[in-house]
């Protein structure tokens, strides 16, 4: 059960496991002079489901990419505190399923372990349960252009997670779903985290989807984008349908709405509405 | 099986007018090409006897065919070295194009430095460059394949370098968080998602490289050193003989769509799983 605590500052020790990463003072800068990030400090805990909310342009995909080393900060640093952690223990999840369309469900899941030397036959225990996870046992040899959306975003989580990272980065991952869709992979989803407990680090402009999933919201700002507020989801797990409709959820969803209304009207600017 | 569909299905006047469009369709298909293709030959015939034009200029399509098979022994083992030479220099083209493409893709700087060359072999006509390669090539089919290829090899070129590189940005991004090597993410990657684009290179350069044998043979052959189908044709010119030519003619074209089709065939049957060009179209 997560803790009954609503914490306001931003790196607070409010969390239940010890310390995985640190942003300290991390921005970055692009070469056309934008300051995606500014001077942004973050404490990641072991075994966290941390949504990054925020209006887009705020910088949360460009934070995952930093996270997840496929981009360097222009000043501050990433603090692994976890010695011997290297990225290979990272499973990222892209806005679209960003599956390989000539190959079937298994050998797209098959993949990071097939770079990484390991046979089909060694793979095919771990992936066929991975498969069975995300509820898609009897659909190996399907391609993903046979599949529904909803689906190739399952294969998708399900080659994130054959490696069985310690992290998950999941950059809006539900975003273009329907939205029964949606709810039942935000289901799915949770399922697999309290088995397991990697840790999540999920991009979402959604209010209802970050405080539904999280056990801590990062609100973001745009122009430059920085952390606004920071809290915890005073709820506990299993969250299930019925939380979804319950009144305690629904004054968490105002409480969240009410922080990132905030945040959009702390952007400086004549534009704060996006593009 | 339609037959009992359309009991038990009822359908209304919209829906019953699309499926007969649709069966109409695809039996004209086929109907359509072949009766324009006889009345065209009738007509050929018919200009023939009408205008009473002998057979030395234009002969009948009847002659022809009795031609084909009278000659049948010399056109086709004619049409056998010219297929020699396509085929050969088809697969040169493939393995020097694929080949160039993947060192283009190994760095832009490759690619900025070397691109402009194969565009200017590209665009120098064949016939221009081959009294050149008469002088310095002795051997005759060296010579022939060298010109087929030079026509034949940068379709593929630049279509599998144009695949290459427009591989899926986050697909680039998930091969390197998994830590792929530069050869991995060209083996699982870059080499399939070229795929595509390296086929419909193919099907222009099968074409191309009947062309390129043929064009090769005929400035060869003028200097009386070959034994290809243009040879067969630039004889049957001097000799007066329309029919032999025709026949002959009618072989190269045949042989051309039949590479096609084979190519297309191929191409088909590789991507028809995955590629959104071999699939059908869903309503």
């Amino acid at each position: 059960m997560m803790q009954e605590k609503v914490a306001q500052a931003p790196g607070s020790a409010s969390g239940e496991g010890p310390m995985l990463l640190a942003l300290r003072g991390v921005g970055k800068v692009f070469s056309n002079g934008v300051a995606a990030l500014s001077d942004v400090n973050l404490t990641i805990r072991d075994g966290d489901f941390l949504s990054l909310l925020g209006p887009s342009g705020c910088g949360k995909s460009t934070a995952l990419r930093l996270i997840a080393g496929l981009s360097t900060p222009t000043s501050g640093l990433l603090d692994w505190r976890g010695s011997g952690f290297d990225r290979s223990n990272i499973g990222f999840v892209f806005q679209e399923p960003t599956l390989l369309p000539w190959a079937d469900v298994f050998d797209n899941v098959w993949l990071p372990l097939r770079l990484k030397g390991v046979s089909r036959a060694k793979a095919a225990p771990a992936v066929m349960e991975m498969l069975a996870r995300v509820h898609l046992t009897g659909f190996e040899n399907a391609v993903p252009r046979e599949l529904s959306g909803g689906m190739k975003m399952r294969v998708s989580i399900a080659r994130a997670m054959v490696t069985k990272p310690r992290v998950l980065l999941m950059d809006e991952p539900f975003a273009a779903l329907d939205e029964i869709t949606r709810f039942k992979l935000n289901n799915d989803l949770l399922e697999l985290w309290q088995g397991e407990r990697f840790t999540v680090v999920f991009v979402t402009h959604s209010v209802f989807e970050s405080v539904f999933l999280s056990n801590r919201v990062v609100v973001m700002a745009a122009r430059p984008g920085r952390v606004f507020s920071e809290f915890a989801v005073a709820a506990p797990y299993p969250r299930d349908e019925a939380f979804r409709t319950s009144p305690v959820y629904a004054a968490l969803c105002r409480q969240a709405s009410d922080v990132l209304i905030g945040a959009i009207n702390s952007t400086a600017g004549p534009h704060h509405d996006g593009h | 099986m339609t037959a009992i569909e359309e009991h038990t299905l009822r359908l209304d006047a919209e829906e019953a007018r699309r499926v007969r469009q649709e069966r109409l369709e695809r039996i004209g298909k086929w109907v359509l090409p072949l009766a324009i293709m006889i009345l065209a030959i009738w007509l050929w015939d018919r200009i023939c006897v009408w205008n009473e034009i002998p057979k030395y200029i234009l002969p009948r399509p009847g002659v022809v065919l009795q031609t084909l098979h009278d000659d049948a022994g010399l056109l086709f083992s004619s049409l056998l070295v010219t297929l020699r030479v396509t085929f050969l220099s088809l697969l040169l083209a493939v393995v020097g194009g694929v080949g160039l493409a993947v060192l283009f893709a190994q760095s832009k700087w490759v690619e900025m430095s070397f691109f402009p060359f194969a565009i200017v072999l590209q665009v120098t006509p064949i016939v221009a460059i081959f009294p050149l390669i008469n002088i310095y090539v002795d051997n005759q089919t060296t010579k022939l394949l060298l010109c087929a290829w030079i026509v034949a090899f940068f379709p593929i070129l630049s279509n599998t370098t144009l695949g290459l590189n427009s591989v899926d940005r986050n697909l680039r991004d998930m091969f390197k968080l998994n830590g792929a090597t530069r050869w991995q993410q060209l083996r699982y990657l870059r080499l399939p998602a070229a795929m595509p684009y390296f086929l419909g290179g193919l099907k222009i350069a099968g074409g191309l490289s009947l062309i390129g044998a043929v064009v090769a043979e005929f400035v060869a052959g003028a200097q009386g050193q070959s034994s290809g189908l243009a040879s067969r044709i630039i004889e049957a010119g001097y000799r007066l003989n329309a029919p032999r030519l025709f026949a002959a003619l009618i072989l190269i074209s045949l042989t051309g769509i039949l590479i096609f089709l084979v190519l297309s065939l191929i191409s088909h049957l590789i991507l028809r799983r995955w590629h959104e060009s071999a699939l059908k179209q869903e309503r």
